[in-house]
C-alpha cells in the first residue's frame, strides 16, 4: 500500500473485521427479497413479448382466469395513466410514462421481451400454466437493434413523439422531427481546431462495444401487500428502498407516505436493481386479490428484460506532439438507451477524457433509442466504453511515437488545479501517484516470457458522487451505540459505515451495531450505487459522530456544573474537564453512557445530510494476455490493478470491490456480449451463454492501493467500486495488441473475432 | 397440460428425517425453500448454471434445481443450513468471513457447499484445482481470489491435527 505522509493515525479505519451481516450469509438465515414468506401469499408471473417490436392489437385473459388457483390478470390498462415528466432515481432518472410502459408494455412492445401481462395464482407452476393461457394478439413492426442505424432518418421511430433535446450550442440537430435521438449533448473546452493544427500525429478511429450485463447472481423479485386500509407494504431487493417508494408512489398514484419499503438482503446489483420491474406488478395484483403478492424472474428474463448496458458507436480522433504531449481530442459517443431514453452517455462525455489534461477538445454525445431492454446503470455508469475508446487511441499513439505508454500518460496528467473537460479545477486527485505506483509495480518492471503474449496498460475514472443520505443512532446506557441505516447494504457498506461512525466517537467496531431499516424508520436515502455510500454514508456517521460528541460533551458538563465550553472530548473517546470546583474530572465514553439515563435520558441522534462534493478517483490496470493461435482463446496471464481510493476504510472489502471491478471488465473484455438475432430476439439469455468470467478464467488480480485523500471528505474516502471497471477493455485490447500485432476495434474480443484477424494472415 | 400430483417425501435433511408434502412438478429446490423453508438455498439460475442451489445429496455435489423433488425419496441431503454445529461456525465459513470472501452473499451458500464437496475429496487442492472445481459456481462481486484464498484457510485448518 502506498501511504501519503499526511494521512493521520486512525484506530479503527484501515483495520479488517468481520462484517456485520457475515454469520447471516454463511449459515442460509440472510434474508434475500425471494426468501419473503407471507400467510396467503399468492405467486405472480409475468408474460414476455416474443417480438423485438410489436402492436399489441388484443389480450384475452379469459382462459387464464379460468384456470383454478388463478386469482388475478392484469395488463398496462390496470395502472393509472401517467402524465409525461420527470422522476429522480438516484443513478439517473425516469420519466412515469415510459416507466410503467416498461414495467407493462401499453399499446406496443418495444423488445423482445417486454412485459405484457402477470399473472397472480395460488402456486407458482399454476402461474406459468396460466401465462400460456393468455392470448395476445400482435402486429410485428420492423425493428432497429444497432445504434447507428437507430439514428439514421430512415429508421423504424419507437416513440412517435420523442424529439431531440438538443444541449449543445451551435449545432444543426433537428428539434422538430419523428426521431430515436432522443438527447445530444456536447461539451468543448479550447479549440480543437487550433489544437489540432499543433499536432505532429493524428489518430482517428471509430468503436463498437457490445451489450453487457451486470450479471447480478440474485434475479430481479418484489413481494407487496396492499392493504385494505390503502398502505402499500414492499418487501424487495434493492438499491434504493426510497428509490423503490419514489417510483411506487407514482406508478400506483399514491401519496408517499402510504408505501413502505421493505430492503432484503440483497445479491448484488451493480447499478441493475434501481429501476422498479416487479414491485409495483405486485402491488397490483394484490390490490385485485386482497392477498400479498411474491414474484421473482426467470434468468432469461433478466437478460431480456433488466438493466443492461448501452451498445454503443464511437469516434474518437486525438492529436499529439513528437513528445507525447496530447494537444487536441474530437469524439463523437453514441450510446443505445434501449427502448425508452436515458443511456449513461452523458457519464460516459464527462469521464472519457478525464484521465487527461487536454486543453482543446470537444466531446458530442448522443442518446438513442432500440429495440432492446431499457438500460440500467452497470458499474461507473457510460465510463467503460468512452474511456476504452480513448485508451486504445492513446495507445497507438504512444506506440506510433515509441514513448512508453506509461511515461506518456503521466506527461499529460491531470492534477489539482489543472481542469477536466467542463472546464472545472481539479482538487487534489490521484492521477499522477496511480501512474507512479503503475510504473513502480513488481508487474510492470517483470519480463514477459513466451510467444504470443502481450501487456497492455489503461487507465480508468470516476467521479464518485456525493447526494443524500440519513442515519440515526442510539447510544445505549452500556456504551453499545444501534446505528440506523437509510443505505442498502451491497457489499459491505454496514462496516464501511460503522467503522466511520467508531473512528469519529474514539469507540471500538465491536460497540457500533449497524442495520439497514425500511423506508418509514430512517431519513431520505439516495441510492447506494455510483460508489457514493461509504463516501456520503460517511460523511453522514461522521456528522452523528459529532452530534453526539457534542450531546456527552453537555452531558457531563451538566453533571460537573460547568459550561460545555470547559469540556473536551478526546479522540480516545474519553471526556476530560474540571468541575465547578476546579477538580480535574474525566469520563471514559462507558462512564458516561452509564450515567445518561439518570441524568437527563438517552441520546438519539439523526442526521439528513446532502453533499456537493465528489471523490473522483483514478484507476490504472496492467494486463498480460497469451493468445491461443489454433482456438483464438486468450488467456490472462497476469493482472495488476491500482487504484486511487483517498483512503480504505476495510482495505479487505476495497481490494474486494476492485478485484470485483475488474474481474467484470475482463468478462467484458473477452467473453460478454448480448447477441441478437436477426428477428431482433435475443438468443444467450442465460449464464451458460452469457459467459460471465469464472473461477478458473482468472488469474490471481494483484490489487496496490495508493490512497492520496480526497479533500472533500473528513475521512479522505473517496469511492471505490465504479472505477475497476472502467480500465480493463483497453488494458487487455492494448495487450492484444502487444501478443499478436492486431489493433481491435470491437468489445468483446471473443475467440471468433481472434481467429478471423489471425486466420486469412495464415 | 402438465398435470400436478401431490407427494409426500422423506428425506434425511441435515441430519433430521424429514416429511414433506411436494408437487410433483417442483424441482429439489423449488422443494427445500418453498415446501421444507430451507431458504440458503438459492436460485439464481434455475438451469444449473450459476451454483447457488448446490447442496450435497447423496454425498454428491449437484444443483438442486436439475433435480425433482421426487427423486430424493429416502435420501440423503445438505445444504448450508447444516454446516455450522452448536460449537460454531464450520471452518469453511469462519474462513470466508475472515478471507472477506463474500460480499452480497447470494452465492455463498452454493460455493460453501461446493467447497465441502472439494475438500472432502480432496483436502489438499492446488489453488488451481480449486479454481477448476469452482468453476461451477458463479460470483460476480469478489472476482474469486478472496473465496480461493477461504478455501486454502480452511483446508489448512482441517488438515491441522486436532488438538
Amino acid at each position: 500500500m502506498v501511504a501519503t505522509p499526511e494521512k493521520p493515525a486512525y484506530k479503527v479505519i484501515g483495520t479488517r473485521p468481520v462484517r456485520p451481516d457475515g454469520v447471516d450469509k454463511v449459515t442460509g438465515r440472510a434474508a434475500y427479497g425471494a426468501d419473503v414468506v407471507l400467510e396467503g401469499m399468492l405467486f405472480g408471473s409475468i408474460l414476455r413479448a416474443p417480438h423485438a417490436h410489436a402492436r399489441i392489437k388484443r389480450i384475452d385473459t379469459s382462459k387464464a382466469l379460468a384456470l383454478p388457483g388463478v386469482k388475478a390478470v392484469v395488463t398496462n390498462a390496470d395502472f393509472p395513466a401517467q402524465e409525461s415528466g420527470t422522476l429522480d432515481l438516484g443513478e439517473g432518472s425516469a420519466n412515469p410514462k415510459w416507466l410503467v410502459d416498461n414495467v407493462l408494455a401499453g399499446d406496443k412492445t418495444l423488445y423482445h421481451g417486454h412485459a405484457v401481462a402477470a399473472v397472480a395464482a395460488t402456486d407458482w407452476h399454476i402461474a406459468e400454466e396460466a401465462l400460456g393461457l393468455i392470448e395476445v394478439e400482435y402486429e410485428p413492426l420492423p425493428f432497429v437493434i444497432d445504434v447507428r442505424e437507430a439514428m439514421l432518418g430512415t429508421a423504424p421511430i419507437l416513440h412517435h413523439d420523442l424529439r431531440t433535446n438538443v444541449r449543445a450550442r451551435g449545432v444543426d440537430t433537428p428539434k422538430d422531427r419523428e426521431t430515436n435521438i432522443a438527447m445530444h449533448m456536447r461539451i468543448e473546452k479550447g479549440d480543437i481546431a487550433a489544437g489540432f493544427a499543433e499536432a505532429d500525429i493524428v489518430i482517428e478511429r471509430e468503436f463498437t462495444t457490445s451489450q453487457f450485463h451486470q450479471g447480478y447472481i440474485e434475479p430481479q423479485n418484489g413481494t407487496a401487500y396492499w392493504n385494505q386500509d390503502g398502505q402499500i407494504t414492499v418487501w424487495t431487493s434493492t438499491q434504493g428502498s426510497f428509490s423503490v417508494r419514489d417510483q411506487m408512489a407514482a406508478l400506483l398514484a399514491q401519496p408517499v407516505a402510504k408505501i413502505k419499503v421493505v430492503p432484503m438482503e440483497i445479491g448484488g446489483g451493480f447499478g441493475g436493481k434501481i429501476p422498479v420491474y416487479l414491485e409495483p406488478v405486485a402491488a397490483i395484483l394484490s390490490k385485485k386479490t386482497g392477498r400479498p403478492v411474491k414474484m421473482w424472474m426467470p434468468r432469461e428474463a433478466v437478460f431480456q428484460a433488466t438493466g443492461p448496458t448501452s451498445a454503443t458507436w464511437n469516434r474518437v480522433k486525438i492529436g499529439a506532439k513528437k513528445d507525447g504531449t496530447l494537444v487536441a481530442a474530437d469524439l463523437e459517443l453514441c450510446y443505445a438507451a434501449g427502448a425508452y431514453p436515458g443511456s449513461a452517455v452523458g457519464a460516459g462525455v464527462l469521464c472519457a477524457l478525464a484521465p487527461y489534461n487536454l486543453a482543446n477538445q470537444r466531446i458530442d454525445g448522443y442518446d438513442v433509442v432500440t429495440n432492446t431492454p431499457k438500460t440500467a446503470a452497470y458499474r461507473a455508469p457510460g465510463a467503460p466504453a468512452s474511456e476504452y475508446a480513448v485508451e486504445a487511441v492513446v495507445d497507438e499513439i504512444a506506440r506510433a511515437l515509441d514513448i512508453d505508454p506509461m511515461e506518456m500518460r503521466l506527461k499529460n496528467a491531470p492534477e489539482e488545479g489543472t481542469t477536466g473537460s467542463t472546464g472545472a479545477p481539479w482538487p487534489r486527485i490521484g492521477a499522477k501517484a496511480v501512474i507512479t505506483a503503475i510504473k513502480e509495480s513488481p508487474h510492470y518492471n517483470s519480463e514477459l516470457q513466451g510467444e504470443d503474449v502481450g501487456r497492455g496498460v489503461a487507465l480508468g475514472f470516476w467521479f464518485n458522487g456525493g447526494m443524500e443520505s440519513s442515519s440515526s443512532a442510539m447510544v445505549n446506557p452500556d456504551g453499545s451505540i444501534s446505528l440506523i441505516l437509510g443505505s442498502t447494504d451491497i457489499g459491505g457498506t454496514r462496516a464501511s459505515l460503522a467503522m466511520q461512525l467508531a473512528e469519529s466517537l474514539g469507540v471500538s467496531y465491536e460497540d457500533i451495531k449497524p442495520q439497514v431499516v425500511d423506508t418509514d424508520s430512517v431519513g431520505y436515502t439516495a441510492v447506494t450505487g455510483g460508489s457514493r455510500t461509504t463516501f456520503a454514508g460517511g460523511w453522514v456517521a461522521y456528522e452523528l459522530g459529532q452530534e453526539i460528541r457534542k450531546r456527552l460533551v453537555e452531558r457531563a458538563a451538566r453533571i460537573w456544573g460547568v459550561e460545555p465550553s470547559a469540556v473536551t472530548y478526546g479522540d480516545n473517546g474519553v471526556i476530560t474537564g474540571m468541575d465547578k470546583d476546579g477538580k480535574a474530572q474525566q469520563f471514559t465514553f462507558d462512564e458516561i453512557c452509564k450515567r445518561l439515563p439518570s441524568t437527563g435520558g438517552h441520546i438519539a441522534v439523526s442526521v439528513t445530510s446532502r453533499k456537493n462534493t465528489t471523490g473522483p478517483a483514478y484507476a490504472g490496470h496492467i494486463a498480460d494476455v497469451k493468445v491461443d493461435r489454433e482456438t483464438g482463446k486468450v488467456t490472462v496471464l497476469r493482472y495488476t490493478a491500482v487504484q486511487d481510493v483517498g483512503t480504505a476504510i476495510h482495505p479487505a472489502y476495497v481490494e474486494g470491490q476492485i478485484q470485483g471491478g475488474a474481474a467484470q471488465g475482463i468478462g467484458m473484455a473477452l467473453q460478454e456480449e448480448y447477441w441478437y438475432d436477426d428477428q431482433g430476439r435475443l438468443r444467450n439469455g442465460s449464464f451458460l451463454d452469457y459467459r460471465m468470467p469464472v473461477a478458473n478464467d482468472l488469474p490471481p488480480i494483484e490489487v496496490i492501493l495508493v490512497e492520496v485523500p480526497n479533500p472533500g471528505h473528513p475521512y479522505g474516502v473517496r469511492g471505490v467500486g465504479e472505477a475497476p471497471i472502467v480500465p480493463p477493455m483497453a488494458a487487455i485490447r492494448n495487450a492484444l495488441r502487444d501478443a499478436i500485432g492486431v489493433n481491435f476495434y470491437h468489445t468483446p474480443v471473443t475467440p471468433t473475432r481472434i481467429l478471423d484477424e489471425l486466420l486469412p494472415r495464415e | 397440460m402438465a398435470t400436478s400430483e401431490k407427494l409426500v417425501i422423506t428425506s434425511n435433511i441435515n441430519g433430521e428425517e424429514r416429511t414433506f408434502l411436494a408437487d410433483s412438478r417442483d424441482s429439489l429446490l423449488e422443494a427445500l425453500r418453498e415446501r421444507v423453508n430451507l431458504k440458503g438455498v438459492k436460485e439464481g439460475c434455475n438451469n444449473g448454471n450459476c451454483g447457488a442451489c448446490a447442496v450435497i445429496l447423496n454425498g454428491r455435489l449437484v444443483n438442486s434445481c436439475c433435480v425433482m423433488a421426487a427423486e430424493v425419496e429416502g435420501a440423503t441431503i445438505e445444504t448450508v443450513e447444516g454446516l455450522a454445529t452448536p460449537e460454531g461456525l464450520a471452518p469453511l465459513q469462519q474462513c470466508f468471513l475472515e478471507e472477506a470472501a463474500l460480499q452480497c452473499g447470494i452465492c455463498t451458500p452454493g460455493f460453501l457447499m461446493s467447497s465441502t464437496a472439494l475438500l472432502r475429496e480432496n483436502p489438499a487442492p492446488t489453488d488451481d484445482e480449486v479454481r477448476f472445481w469452482l468453476a461451477g459456481n458463479l460470483c460476480r462481486c469478489t472476482g474469486y481470489d478472496k473465496i480461493i484464498l477461504a478455501v486454502q484457510a480452511a483446508a489448512e485448518q482441517m488438515r491441522a491435527p486436532k488438538k
